[in-house]
């Protein structure tokens, strides 16, 4: 049973990865791909009608680990407390510049929350990636199952030779899975604006695909090495069950599709490709579910983190039904929407 | 001050109390929308469908701070909450988890088509989108309740290990205790958005301005008002002291500022506890009432705060005491004057009495102090305890956050929400100064 709710875990991260991921990816490129205030209208229109329902995706899996795994919550969310709080507040500046911008035609008003948008998207998307790595490259758990982390490291400082190197919430490491993050969903973000506006805008967009499929590319192959030596668990997950290959081949498939298929099928291919690097993650990672990079023992697994079985198949019997009622909700927003926006 | 506790506490307490000023309007706002569509549908007058567009640009903008103040609130429980998260997570994180499910997807989805999609559907399709919008937020009120209600009066679980389970999901769904709680809590939301609806209407019928919408929002207003109001005091509010009287007795003698056990206890109207000397200073109350609205016998026992151990004893017995009194009060005041409105209404005199409109019209911010202090009560009346005998409060905060950390992230919430209040109370100013239009286009 906790073995089948880490793959619904994951299963709805990556639904908000993927979802929220375009219009956190639209708002990298508010400056980039648009020019004119006109055209950063348009953008925001583009994901107006469903950022709310997209974030909602945080809510569900948040709640969900909340009642699967209520130890990992607790230790994570606290132990992450001051960049978790920094992404609230880059939540909130986000979902505020979105919904306010269009409220006062004005000079001052508009380029404001145009900055506001563009500024807490990108950091959001760094600090996604960041909160990633923590996971992967794992924390200092204590015998009590919590854990503190400094904001961020002296990044001039040479690492004193204990193997793990200087490790904080932003480290070397870290920053590279947040930037390759900012390259993945700035592409993700790309291709949802070629499928749904025409033009220059359409054009101007597949430029910064391709700008953002490379920079994904490179720190793809970067974070995929560091991640390696940062975390040796990953490579005896994969060494133990080599079906596990599959993500990875998902993910490689997904990344080359993104540049060379064109409309709705590199949008998908995008989003192949996100899902495959999350499952490779949380394959390599498993029955992991937060390494303590201390004491082995400490580790948080699936087993000492999850609730009792009587309530994770009570919670199956709402679960499954919600989340069909939940697709039902999306196909019909996203077909009553399809088509480009003018 | 300089506890790590406290500091968890205030940082809990600011953020939600912030958060719940909007979905109070949300909830109860919705309700009333449908009720303009449906009035708008009945008489095909499309005078409605403009009152109900002007009020869905007001509530587009209070549900958009309601989101971004809610999503913090998810997190709290993790974040300065984790020992508390770790044990009871397993039950209240189904009910969070619930609400995000089965409410604000509901609601996210049919808000774009209320606000956007009126031009490209049915009327009767985009009745359903009001419709769909009130139940997704009523029925996230449900669900936080629900959550809320487990930790005042917790049922359906079991405890091993220092962790609850759930036992039964229908005995949690159906405790006693949430059925009335979110009776009165909905109902204080209808009064909110019907006192607001009220006090814009008589805005713009001193003003002089869009007549026919002030007097078709004075109306509303006054109606729904004064139904809510009633229901408020009773059967809602007087069912909640009964639970309170039956499940946490320390805290209903703390609320009246009752110390000494008596037959017949005095109902006190005024008067300030002093918990020093184990007195109330300077009271005035009503003979024996207490006795009777709770046990419905004039000379019933009601034990007083001596009885019962110091470590029971909510920790901050005077701010309990005012707000529950300030809650009630301000009830009693309600009934009144939505009741004489409602009168004059009746007679068809309402919209001529000046003074009555400026009355309604300075109404507007009393709901929302009722309704928070109507939470201080609560939640300070379930003090010391974080599940009502099971868990302590000092026992569930986070042990690795500081002081110094919270008080950080307090500070810059409280910076970030008073930027968020001003242009909130601005944009509607905004809405409210440009006017319903009656032209049918936006
Ligand atoms: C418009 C707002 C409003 C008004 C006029 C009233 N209330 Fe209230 N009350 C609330 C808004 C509220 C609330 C904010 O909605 C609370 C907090 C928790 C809850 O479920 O409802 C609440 C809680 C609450 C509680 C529970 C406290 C606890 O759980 O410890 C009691 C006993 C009452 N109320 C009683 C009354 C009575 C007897 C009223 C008669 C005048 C009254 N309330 C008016
Ligand atoms: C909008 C309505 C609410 C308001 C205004 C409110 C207000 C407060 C206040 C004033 C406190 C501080 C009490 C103290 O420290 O003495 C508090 C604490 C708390 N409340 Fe609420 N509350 C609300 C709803 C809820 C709900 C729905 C939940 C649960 C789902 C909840 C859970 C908590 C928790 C966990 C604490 C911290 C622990 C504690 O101090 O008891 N509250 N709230
Ligand atoms: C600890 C307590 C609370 C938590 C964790 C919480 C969480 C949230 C979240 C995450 C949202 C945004 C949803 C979205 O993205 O659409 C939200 C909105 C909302 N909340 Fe809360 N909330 C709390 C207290 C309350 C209370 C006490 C009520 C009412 C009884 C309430 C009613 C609502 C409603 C109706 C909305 C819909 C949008 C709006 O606010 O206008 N919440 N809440």
């Amino acid at each position: 049973m906790p073995t089948l709710w880490f793959w619904l875990v994951a299963a709805a991260i990556a639904m908000y990865v993927i979802f929220d991921g375009f219009d956190i990816g639209v708002g990298i490129l508010h400056f980039l791909a648009a020019r004119d205030d006109a055209e950063r209208a348009r953008l925001l229109r583009v994901i107006g009608p469903v950022w709310d329902g997209n974030e909602v995706w945080l809510l569900a899996g948040g709640g969900t680990l909340y009642f699967a795994f209520p130890a990992l919550y607790a230790a994570s969310f606290s132990g992450f407390y001051l960049p978790l709080m920094i992404v609230l507040w880059l939540l909130i500046l986000r979902g505020i510049s979105i919904e306010f911008r269009n409220h006062i035609e004005s000079h001052l008003w508009i380029p404001f929350w145009d900055a506001i948008f563009c500024g807490s998207s990108a950091l959001l998307a760094v600090f996604f990636g960041a909160a990633l790595g923590n996971v992967v490259r794992g924390v200092p758990l204590d015998e009590s199952g919590l854990f503190f982390l400094p904001l961020w490291v002296n990044f001039l400082a040479p690492s004193p030779g204990n193997g793990l190197g200087v490790t904080g919430i932003l480290d070397w490491y870290t920053i590279s899975v947040g930037v390759a993050a900012l390259a993945t969903l700035g592409m993700h973000g790309a291709l949802w604006v070629m499928l749904k506006t025409n033009g220059e805008l359409h054009d101007r967009a597949r430029v910064w695909r391709n700008r953002f499929w490379i920079a994904a590319g490179v720190f793809t192959v970067l974070i995929t090495l560091e991640s390696f030596s940062v975390q040796p668990h990953l490579a005896g997950s994969f060494r133990a069950a080599p079906w596990g290959f599959f993500f990875p081949a998902l993910a490689i498939t997904g990344f080359f599709g993104a540049r060379f298929t064109r409309g709705l099928a590199a949008f998908l291919a995008s989003c192949v490709y996100i899902a495959g690097m999350l499952c490779s993650a949380a394959f390599g990672l498993f029955p992991l579910v937060l390494p303590s990079n201390g004491e082995p023992h400490t580790s948080l697994t699936i087993q000492n983190s999850s609730a009792a079985a009587h309530g994770l198949s009570a919670g199956l019997v709402w679960w499954i039904p919600g989340m069909l009622l939940v697709t039902a909700y999306f196909v019909f927003t996203y077909r009553r929407l399809a088509g480009t926006v003018e | 001050m300089d506890s790590a506790l406290f500091v968890h506490r205030l940082h809990f307490a600011f953020t939600i109390t912030f958060h719940y000023l909007f979905p109070q309007l949300t909830m109860g706002l919705s309700l009333l929308i449908v009720i303009l569509k449906t009035m708008a549908i009945r008489t095909g007058d499309p005078h409605y469908d403009d009152a109900a567009r002007f009020w869905t640009r007001i509530f587009g903008i209070n549900f958009a701070m309601g989101v971004v103040t809610g999503i913090p609130m998810e997190f709290q429980f993790g974040t300065n909450w984790a020992i508390f998260s770790r044990s009871a997570g397993g039950v209240i994180g189904q009910t969070l988890a619930m609400e995000g499910v089965f409410s604000f997807f509901l609601e996210s989805t049919f808000l774009g088509l209320l606000v956007y999609g009126e031009k490209r559907m049915s009327r009767a399709m985009h009745w359903f989108a009001a419709f769909a919008v009130f139940a997704g937020s009523w029925l996230s009120g449900y669900f936080i309740i629900v959550t809320d209600a487990w930790m005042q009066h917790p049922v359906g679980y079991t405890l091993a290990d220092g962790r609850f389970q759930i036992a039964s999901f229908a005995e949690m769904l159906l405790n006693p205790w949430a059925a009335w709680q979110y009776a009165h809590n909905m109902t204080a939301s209808v009064v909110t958005a019907s006192f607001v609806v009220a006090s814009i209407g008589s805005f713009y019928l001193l003003m002089g301005a869009y007549r026919r919408f002030g007097e078709t929002f004075v109306r509303l207003g006054v109606i729904c008002g004064c139904a809510a109001s009633i229901i408020m005091i009773f059967p809602t509010g007087d069912g909640q002291g009964k639970m309170i009287a039956l499940h946490q007795p320390v805290t209903l003698s703390a609320m009246e500022g009752l110390f000494d056990t008596a037959q017949g206890a005095p109902l006190a109207l005024i008067g300030q506890p002093d918990v020093e000397k184990l007195r109330l200073d300077n009271p005035v109350v009503v003979p024996n009432m207490l006795s009777f609205l709770t046990y419905q016998r004039w000379h019933a026992e009601v034990k007083g705060l001596r009885e019962y151990p110091r470590d029971r004893w909510p920790d901050n017995i005077p701010l309990l005491y005012f707000s529950y009194h300030i809650m009630v009060g301000l009830g009693t005041i309600f009934v009144a004057a939505m009741g004489a409105s409602a009168l004059m209404l009746w007679r068809g005199v309402l919209f001529t009495r000046r003074y009555m409109l400026w009355m309604l019209m300075l109404l507007l911010p009393f709901p929302y102090i009722a309704t928070t202090a109507g939470w201080i009560t609560a939640e300070v009346g379930r003090q010391p305890w974080l599940v009502y005998g099971l868990m302590r409060t000092a026992a569930g905060a986070s042990p690795q956050v500081s002081a110094g950390n919270a008080w950080f992230t307090l500070l810059g919430f409280m910076g970030l929400y008073m930027v968020l209040g001003l242009l909130f109370l601005f944009l509607v100013q905004r809405e409210i100064e440009h006017g319903p239009s009656a032209s049918g286009a936006h």
